[in-house]
């Protein structure tokens, strides 16, 4: 094993130009990856939080029961659509619209509990049962009106799914031309080193005993380049962090936990390995064949 | 242990080997000899198994190279030391890379290969020229490179194909020296040239071919130049 690393190592040494080019593919695939790998996990951490929040809110009417909310509740309840309910009084609406607006004192003056109407917020175990759970609200006659913020969940579904579609699309039409150059290379080099491969057979040295420092190179460009895409993509990430925090208020996007980070960076040196070995796997069996 | 029986190897229409029979037994240095084109290297290469025979059976230490398997072919090129001609060396390795990497593909380990490497070169007459690359030696230097790596793994067999060829005929006398004591380890040893100064010198069994046909096998055989 060590002799074949050395021996790899030799070969990537000697042509640097070929080696930068194979490597270079492999970062540009692997910083596409872990971009769009980051972005997609993000934009799910977002629509979550989203998701978790109150989707629809009923105002009620004045003067109504207890017992009709209750009513009301149990009706949502049984479409087994929904996550959660929460009853917010016209005391407990006071109380919000105090905090929210407690740097401006003459609109607390002007405003009392009587005038807020009470409210049921509802959370939805899955948000294209929206306008069926909203419907639902709007036809009881305790209900005044109904809000609900179909338009951002949606369009953040849309969001996630679009950075989800191009980034398998991108990485996957990536991946097979790093693919196809680790074979064109590697090829390069076999025929570059075709006399040497013919004294090795006839000295008696196995198919996989040639074939080694050829697969080694191959996964030599695979890694680096997963590696070396992985940390520049960490370091950018760490370097936007604040801007990202500011522009995200209370959304817990960041930070991106490390354990998530190593996870990333064992999956890529895994796909580089295989990429790299597989590309020189088949540029040497070709040969040998 | 080599054996040759009603062997022809045909290119197309044209027959490089025909109905060639002949036995070599442990021990034996043999030439085979024989002007351009007579198939001394068809017949060495049958041996290496580079081809197979149209008709007739090669049978090398009781293997039948016919019903060797593809795979099987290093294992048995392991068993056999190659010189030839035009050397064949490693041209980024020093002469101890080259001698040592017919151990390394043995797997041996590295400590052995570095005491038995270290013998042969010395045997061979550079061991002060160990750490260096091919282009910088001489014709000679690198035949005997060639042939310390032919018997650096203690094969039964050297095949040689115009070991001399590209030597001037004190260099060459050497490199015969120097197969000369491989024979008297028990060795066969199989050399195809033309060179018939060394031939006449050696006086060993001499096979000579022409156009492809075994025309006469001698025990203490004579290369008549006519």
């Amino acid at each position: 094993m060590k002799q074949h690393l050395r021996t790899a190592w030799k070969h990537t040494r000697r042509s640097p130009y070929q080696s930068l080019a194979a490597v270079l593919i492999m970062f540009l695939t692997f910083f596409i990856a872990t971009i769009f790998t980051l972005a997609a996990g993000g934009s799910q951490i977002v629509l979550r939080y989203f998701e978790s929040r109150p989707q629809v809110t009923a105002f009620f009417k004045d003067e109504i029961s207890t017992q009709q909310i209750d009513m009301l509740k149990a009706k949502l309840v049984q479409t087994e659509k929904v996550e959660e309910t929460k009853f917010i009084s016209k005391e407990e609406a006071l109380a919000i619209y105090r905090e929210q607006n407690k740097d401006e004192p003459l609109l607390l003056e002007m405003v009392t509990a009587n005038i807020l109407p009470a409210s049921l917020e509802v959370s939805i175990k899955n948000i294209t049962d929206i306008d069926q759970v909203a419907g639902i609200m709007k036809n009881d006659s305790i209900v005044e009106e109904v809000v609900f913020q179909e338009d951002v969940v949606e369009a953040l579904y849309r969001w996630t799914g679009s950075i989800r579609k191009i980034g398998i699309g991108l990485i996957s039409v990536l991946s097979f031309v790093s693919f196809l150059i680790i074979l064109v290379i590697i090829g390069m080099k076999i025929t570059i080193r075709k006399s040497e491969i013919e004294i090795l057979q006839l000295i008696g040295a196995s198919n996989a005993y040639i074939r080694a420092p050829f697969v080694l190179e191959g996964i030599i460009y695979g890694v680096s380049g997963a590696v070396v895409a992985w940390g520049l993509s960490y370091i950018l990430l760490l370097y936007a962090t604040p801007f990202i925090i500011k522009f995200l208020v209370g959304i817990p996007v960041l930070p991106v936990p490390y354990y998530f980070m190593l996870i990333v960076l064992g999956i890529e040196m895994l796909a580089g390995l295989i990429i790299g070995s597989l590309g020189s796997l088949i540029a040497v069996r070709r040969y040998l064949k | 242990m080599v054996k040759f029986k009603n062997v022809t190897k045909k290119f197309g229409e044209e027959i490089a080997l025909d109905n060639v029979s002949f036995e070599i037994e442990k021990g034996e240095f043999v030439f085979v000899i024989g002007c351009s084109g007579a198939g001394k290297s068809t017949l060495v290469k049958l041996i290496l198994r580079e081809y197979l025979p149209t008709e007739g059976t090669v049978t090398v230490d009781s293997t039948d190279l016919l019903n060797l398997r593809k795979k099987e072919i290093p294992d048995y090129r392991k068993k056999i030391g190659f010189v030839f001609q035009d050397f064949k060396l490693l041209t980024d390795r020093t002469v101890f890379e080259n001698v040592a990497i017919a151990l390394r593909i043995l797997d041996e380990k590295k400590e052995d290969i570095n005491e038995r490497v270290e013998t042969i070169l010395d045997l061979v007459g550079l061991k002060d020229k160990k750490d260096f690359f091919p282009s910088q030696l001489s014709g000679g230097e690198l035949q005997r490179t060639c042939l310390a790596r032919a018997v650096v793994t203690d094969p039964d067999i050297i095949i040689a194909d115009e070991p001399t060829g590209n030597l001037d005929i004190g260099i060459a006398r050497q490199i015969m020296d120097i197969f000369k004591k491989i024979n008297e380890t028990g060795k066969i040893v199989i050399m195809a040239t033309h060179n018939f100064e060394i031939v006449n010198e050696m006086s060993k069994r001499v096979i000579e071919l022409e156009n492809g046909k075994l025309i006469s096998d001698k025990k203490k055989g004579k290369y008549h130049i006519s």
